[in-house]
């Protein structure tokens, strides 16, 4: 077992050589993360909108249900979409479990409540500054969605970006989902667990160290968007 | 030039209140209220915070219910806008901003821009139009907010304390659309405190004291004959509730 500081050095080698076993899962794990999120937000987004602009009865348990989905434990949600997906599910007939489109499904159902639990909250509050205003424009409700997320645009990037960095670090739903195969389901995470209990600790560590590298540049991101939107937009 | 005038004879219809008011957890903050706004007038509501002047213009509009009384036009129901005290500007350029209202009021894309570029060289804007809307000064703001008002062509427009966060400079500005919006053939109605800005621009003052209409009449009237004793103290500057 090579000594921490050997592995490290390894680690950077393969970052910096561009290894392609490496570069293949980091890319996975950005397609299917992305994917994931988008997919999420074209549901999320409007229904989070939706939500804050409508009464309707068991509007407050909806909301409750989607604050505790934002904790919902990744195990568990790659548990009922293997269920879902499993040979006798049924969505067996797709033959979607152990591939990408199963591992999406499963981070899609993660990230749906983050986006629209917070997308609502935001919406909420906004509509609260622009109800009067768009009342006496005459302004319907269906179409304060598009105004408001458009309006609360800079806002609704940092709770996608909190969407995306939810799903690029679970590993619970990709494994159980994806089966962590090489090549065609390995993503960071999964390959995370798989070489360190392995013992290749430097694959494990290059890519925790590209992992981490990940999520600050989202949280960069996410910090900056806001900044300069208060600064331009007042 | 976006030279709209009511080109349509119609008259606008006139607005009664009958027995209009408002209570909030039991509490009446609006006591019944009867009024009849008619004819392209400039009517103030005028008095001290807290008498329910900013409440009856939302009322009026119908950006409130009443929990007594009937809203009632006599008529067709007109085109309105209303003005805010603090402009509520989309977080969006000041061109932007406009041609959102016009695409809300069904214009056409291709005549949104040539329309709201009108309407920000009328209001003394055109230099801003780049501009995000919420860094514009509080002076720019309202008359950007006046501008999105003008390109709705209300028959009515209600402004409620739309000077009362402004210097003298931004007033006047404030003060002089509303005059333009009334030669167009609008009817204004606005609130304000100020008594120097009724003499300027009433027709006709609504007085209004703790949730009470006290009283209602020409502007003429009401500064030189007042009926009521709250008129009188009002308008010698004393403290009424």
């Amino acid at each position: 077992m090579p000594d921490d500081a050997n592995a490290f050095q390894t680690a950077l080698a393969l970052i910096l050589g561009l290894d392609p076993d490496l570069i293949g899962i980091v890319t996975l794990s950005l397609k299917v993360s992305l994917s994931a999120v988008l997919i999420a937000a074209l549901v999320a987004l409007p229904l989070g909108a939706a939500i804050a602009l409508w009464r309707f009865p068991g509007r407050g348990v909806l909301i409750v249900a989607l604050n505790a989905l934002m904790g919902l434990p990744p195990v568990v949600a790659g548990l009922a979409v293997y269920l879902l997906l499993s040979r006798a599910g049924p969505l067996g007939e797709l033959g979607l479990l152990f591939t990408p489109g199963a591992m999406v499904i499963a981070q899609v159902i993660l990230v749906l409540p983050i986006i629209a639990a917070l997308t609502r909250q935001q919406i909420e509050e906004l509509h609260g500054d622009y109800r009067e205003q768009l009342t006496s424009m005459g302004v319907s409700r269906a179409r304060r969605i598009p105004t408001l997320l458009w309006d609360a645009r800079f806002g609704l990037a940092t709770v996608m970006l909190a969407g995306f960095g939810r799903a690029s670090a679970e590993v619970g739903a990709v494994m159980i989902v994806g089966g962590n195969i090489d090549g065609v389901t390995r993503v960071m995470t999964t390959a995370i667990v798989l070489e360190t209990s392995k013992g290749d600790l430097p694959l494990a560590l290059g890519l925790g160290i590209v992992l981490l590298g990940l999520v600050a540049l989202v949280n960069a991101a996410a910090h900056l968007v806001g900044e300069s939107a208060r600064r331009r937009l007042g | 030039m976006n030279e709209w005038t009511r080109l349509d004879v119609t008259p606008i219809p006139s607005l009664s209140l009958s027995g209009v008011g408002f209570a909030h957890r039991g509490q009446s903050l609006l006591h019944p209220v009867d009024l009849r706004l008619a004819g392209c007038r400039r009517t103030l509501v005028m008095g001290p915070n807290g008498a329910g002047k900013s409440l009856l213009m939302r009322l009026a509009h119908g950006l409130l219910a009443p929990t007594a009384g009937r809203v009632h036009w006599e008529g067709h129901l007109p085109r309105q806008a209303m003005v805010f005290q603090r402009p509520v500007l989309l977080r969006r350029s000041a061109l932007a901003n406009l041609t959102y209202a016009l695409a809300i009021a069904g214009t056409p894309r291709r005549r949104r821009k040539p329309l709201a570029r009108e309407a920000l060289e009328r209001f003394g804007l055109a230099a801003l139009e780049a501009r995000p809307a919420r860094v514009l000064s509080g002076g720019e703001q309202q008359r950007l907010a006046l501008a999105r008002a003008w390109l709705a062509r209300p028959e009515v427009l209600f402004l409620d304390e739309p000077t009362s966060a402004l210097d003298p400079a931004a007033i006047k500005a404030v003060e002089d659309a509303v005059l333009d919006f009334h030669r167009r053939g609008t009817r204004i109605v606005m609130t304000s405190h100020d008594l120097n800005q009724a003499r300027r621009l009433a027709d006709d003052i609504v007085l209004m004291v703790g949730g009470r209409l006290i009283e209602h009449g020409p502007a003429e009237t009401f500064f030189t004959a007042p009926a009521s004793h709250e008129a009188r103290a009002f308008i010698r500057g004393e403290l009424i509730w």
